[in-house]
């Protein structure tokens, strides 16, 4: 008799078990953002009983992307992967290996607009008639943070930080004349100061609308704009109105520490200075030079999008389906924003987070949103799309480097970062056919 | 008469050697095969396009002047490495070495370093000199002296030489003291009544009777510098300012991993490959003859 109990129920948890399709999440979200990653997901498996995601960290960005790829070559890929914005050209080529968004979506029947989305989030991982390729997960911009404080001490207004670069040097340079090691740093002189700067002016960073267009595509950063930005970029730093704290985001501590008052860094840093800041912060709109035609634009985006992988299973494309039409909602958008400091995706997060009164205390990534918005983006600040793109930008680190030591000048530095740029376009371009 | 033990079966011997060739083909063999046959291909991350271009990889490298340059500086660096890492190790070992007190506590004390992971070790070494809260840079500054490794080449490459160094120097100090405690004391006394001063005795008799371990040591030091130093240069510099510190095996990665680049990065790791064999060899040769004295 209890034999039978037995097998009854085991052959119960097994229909069960053979009911739910259960679907993969690699992501590359530790830390805080890895908490609310995995509460979103046990929302979604709370909701509904047919699907259950599992969400897998897999360490850091190159490491998730590698992860996904060896489990590609090796049968037996993740229904979803997320892969950094650097590698969106890389995903992109390999059609025989991911599932586009829109597609599936279509394939689903399930209910997609992508107009409810931010188009400038979205633009970066759609083509250029607007297909969806990948979900936009965790997105971010760059911004300016000054520091209140250092603006009193130096007699300036706090509430009205530099809103153009003429501006801005001024400033910079009043402050370190106010006893500061440095007037401003910056992270990130790849995504920052060469690929937003060319958006924030309206400048194309590359031909073919930046690489959407084609894969014959040239790098072109190296124009009158960027080489004068550098070269002022240069003269502060022999000033030393200009500190240089290292590749990425390692500059951070020489803002956190309140040595240096003035810093370029991603929103989605936000929530982490709010908590290492001993000192009163604003976040600003990035300066512009006001003698460039059309500028302002807009600004891109940094951080990661959702790609599906294929799947021999149907019902897992199902699943995925499911789970990206939860993920869009605007309440847990709201959430995704509010938690962690990247920007929501849809249009309705906005407006729902604004009507929850969050801005009022957190002014920082509202700002953010508004320089995406600023403008309706054109060909070139929709985003990029380069392959080899971590490498390019290891090329930009590497060049500025030696501008900054004096061994070339800003115009060679630039120069040198388009051709070396170009050769690794060229064998990308190469690979991909 | 030695006493000879007969394996009666055959088979046993191959048996219990068997869990080490498997492991063996596994993680060396394999792997290395695999590497010589993607560098002679060029494939996109997914492996969905496969172009076989035979030696192209190769010669794109030995055309490129900054894998050129990457060489040059991995045997800088090795050799500045196993160098700094030797001769301290080699000076703290003699102090060691003497009648003092507190030996086993100094003798402790100097080992340690080698626990450290060496991921740790850059971390801390990267805290130390940092620009901006460098304990050290804040020194140095005080100086005046212009401390900033983030964009001076040179001054990166004394720090992770530096770095390197420091976690190797227990390593070569464990061998060292070793080396010297089998130095016979007869001959020392020996030569003590000869009439050989410290330093004499230290050149004539001890450094030469050392050698086998020197050379050892070298060996493995300029392998260490060539792939272990990885967590650190990847903690401290990431390879810059610009190239300055990118050797060989932080390329293989960034060309790898990063940038999933895989026929270049195959390619890379076949030379790299080359020169720890070329290394191997020189090795065995040497320490087969017994380094003469």
């Amino acid at each position: 008799m209890k034999k039978i109990l037995m097998v009854t129920v085991a052959m119960a948890t097994a229909v069960m078990a053979f009911s739910q399709t259960t679907i993969e999440f690699w992501h590359a979200m530790g830390g805080k953002n890895g908490e609310v990653t995995e509460k979103i997901v046990s929302l979604f498996n709370q909701s509904q009983n047919d699907y259950k995601v599992v969400p897998v960290f897999k360490g850091s960005y190159p490491d998730t992307m590698n992860a996904g790829i060896a489990a590609f070559r090796a049968g037996n890929a993740p229904a979803i992967l997320q892969v950094y914005e650097v590698g969106t050209a890389t995903m992109m080529a390999a059609k025989g290996a991911i599932k586009p968004v829109y597609q599936l979506m279509q394939e689903q029947n399930e209910p997609f607009d992508p107009k409810a989305y931010i188009p400038t989030i979205t633009g970066y991982y759609s083509t250029t008639k607007g297909e969806m390729l990948s979900m936009p997960f965790n997105s971010s911009t760059a911004v300016m943070y000054y520091n209140k404080d250092a603006f009193k001490k130096a007699g300036l207004d706090p509430n009205s930080p530099p809103k153009t670069w003429p501006e801005f040097f001024t400033v910079a340079r009043k402050l370190k004349a106010a006893g500061y090691d440095a007037g401003f740093t910056t992270n990130w002189i790849s995504w920052i100061q060469l690929e937003n700067f060319s958006a924030w002016h309206n400048l194309p960073f590359g031909t073919k609308a930046n690489g959407f267009d084609g894969l014959d595509t040239e790098l072109v950063f190296n124009g009158p704009v960027q080489v004068k930005h550098f070269e002022n970029l240069y003269q502060a730093s022999k000033e030393g109105v200009f500190k240089y704290g290292g590749r990425e985001n390692k500059a951070n501590s020489l803002f956190t520490s309140g040595a240096v008052p003035l810093h370029f860094e991603s929103i989605g840093g936000y929530g982490a200075m709010k908590a290492t800041c001993k000192f009163d912060f604003g976040v600003a709109m990035l300066p512009y030079y006001p003698e460039v035609k059309g500028a302002p634009q807009n600004s891109i985006i940094g951080g990661a999008s959702l790609w599906v992988m294929n799947q021999k299973d149907q019902r897992a494309y199902k699943a995925v389906a499911k789970f990206f039409s939860f993920l869009s909602k605007p309440e847990i958008q709201a959430m995704w924003h509010q938690e962690t400091g990247y920007l929501p995706i849809t249009k309705a997060a906005y407006e729902l987070t604004k009507s929850q009164g969050y801005y009022k205390d957190n002014p920082g990534p509202e700002i953010a949103i508004k320089e995406l918005l600023n403008k309706d983006p054109t060909e070139n600040t929709l985003g990029l799309r380069f392959g080899f793109m971590p490498q390019i930008r290891t090329i930009e680190d590497e060049q500025w480097e030696s501008i900054l030591d004096g061994k070339v000048t800003p115009k060679q530095g630039l120069d040198e970062m388009v051709r070396l740029g170009n050769i690794k376009l060229r064998e990308f371009e190469r690979i991909s056919k | 008469m030695t006493k000879q033990y007969e394996f009666h079966n055959r088979g046993l011997p191959y048996l219990l050697v068997l869990p080490q060739m498997i492991i063996i083909f596994v993680f060396f063999f394999w792997p290395a095969f695999q590497a010589l046959i993607q560098s002679l291909y060029i494939q996109d991350a997914f492996g969905l396009s496969l172009i076989f271009v035979g030696l192209e990889n190769y010669q794109k490298l030995f055309q490129d002047p900054l894998y050129l340059d990457s060489i040059l500086l991995s045997f800088k660096f090795a050799i500045a490495v196993a160098f700094t890492a030797m001769v301290i190790a080699l000076f703290l070992a003699v102090q060691a070495n003497k009648k003092i007190v507190g030996r086993t506590i100094y003798t402790t004390m100097l080992v340690w370093p080698y626990a450290v992971a060496t991921l740790i070790a850059g971390v801390l070494w990267m805290f130390l000199f940092n620009p901006t809260v460098g304990i050290v840079s804040w020194v140095l500054k005080q100086m005046g002296y212009d401390w900033n490794f983030l964009v001076k080449a040179d001054q990166a490459f004394f720090l992770v030489t530096l770095a390197s160094s420091w976690k190797q120097i227990s390593y070569n100090f464990v061998f060292f003291i070793a080396g010297l405690q089998n130095v016979p004391t007869s001959l020392i006394e020996a030569a003590a009544i000869d009439g050989g001063g410290p330093f004499t005795r230290f050149w004539r008799i001890v450094f030469p009777l050392l050698s086998p371990t020197t050379f050892y040591l070298l060996i493995m030091n300029l392998v260490y510098a060539f792939f272990e130093t990885f967590p650190i240069i990847h903690q401290v510099t990431s390879g810059g300012p610009n190239q300055a510190t990118n050797i060989l095996v932080y390329k293989v990665y960034k060309d790898g991993v990063i940038n999933l680049d895989l026929g270049t990065s195959a390619a890379e790791s076949v030379v790299l490959m080359l020169i720890v064999v070329g290394l191997s060899v020189l090795q065995f040769r040497f320490l087969e003859r017994k380094v003469e004295y």
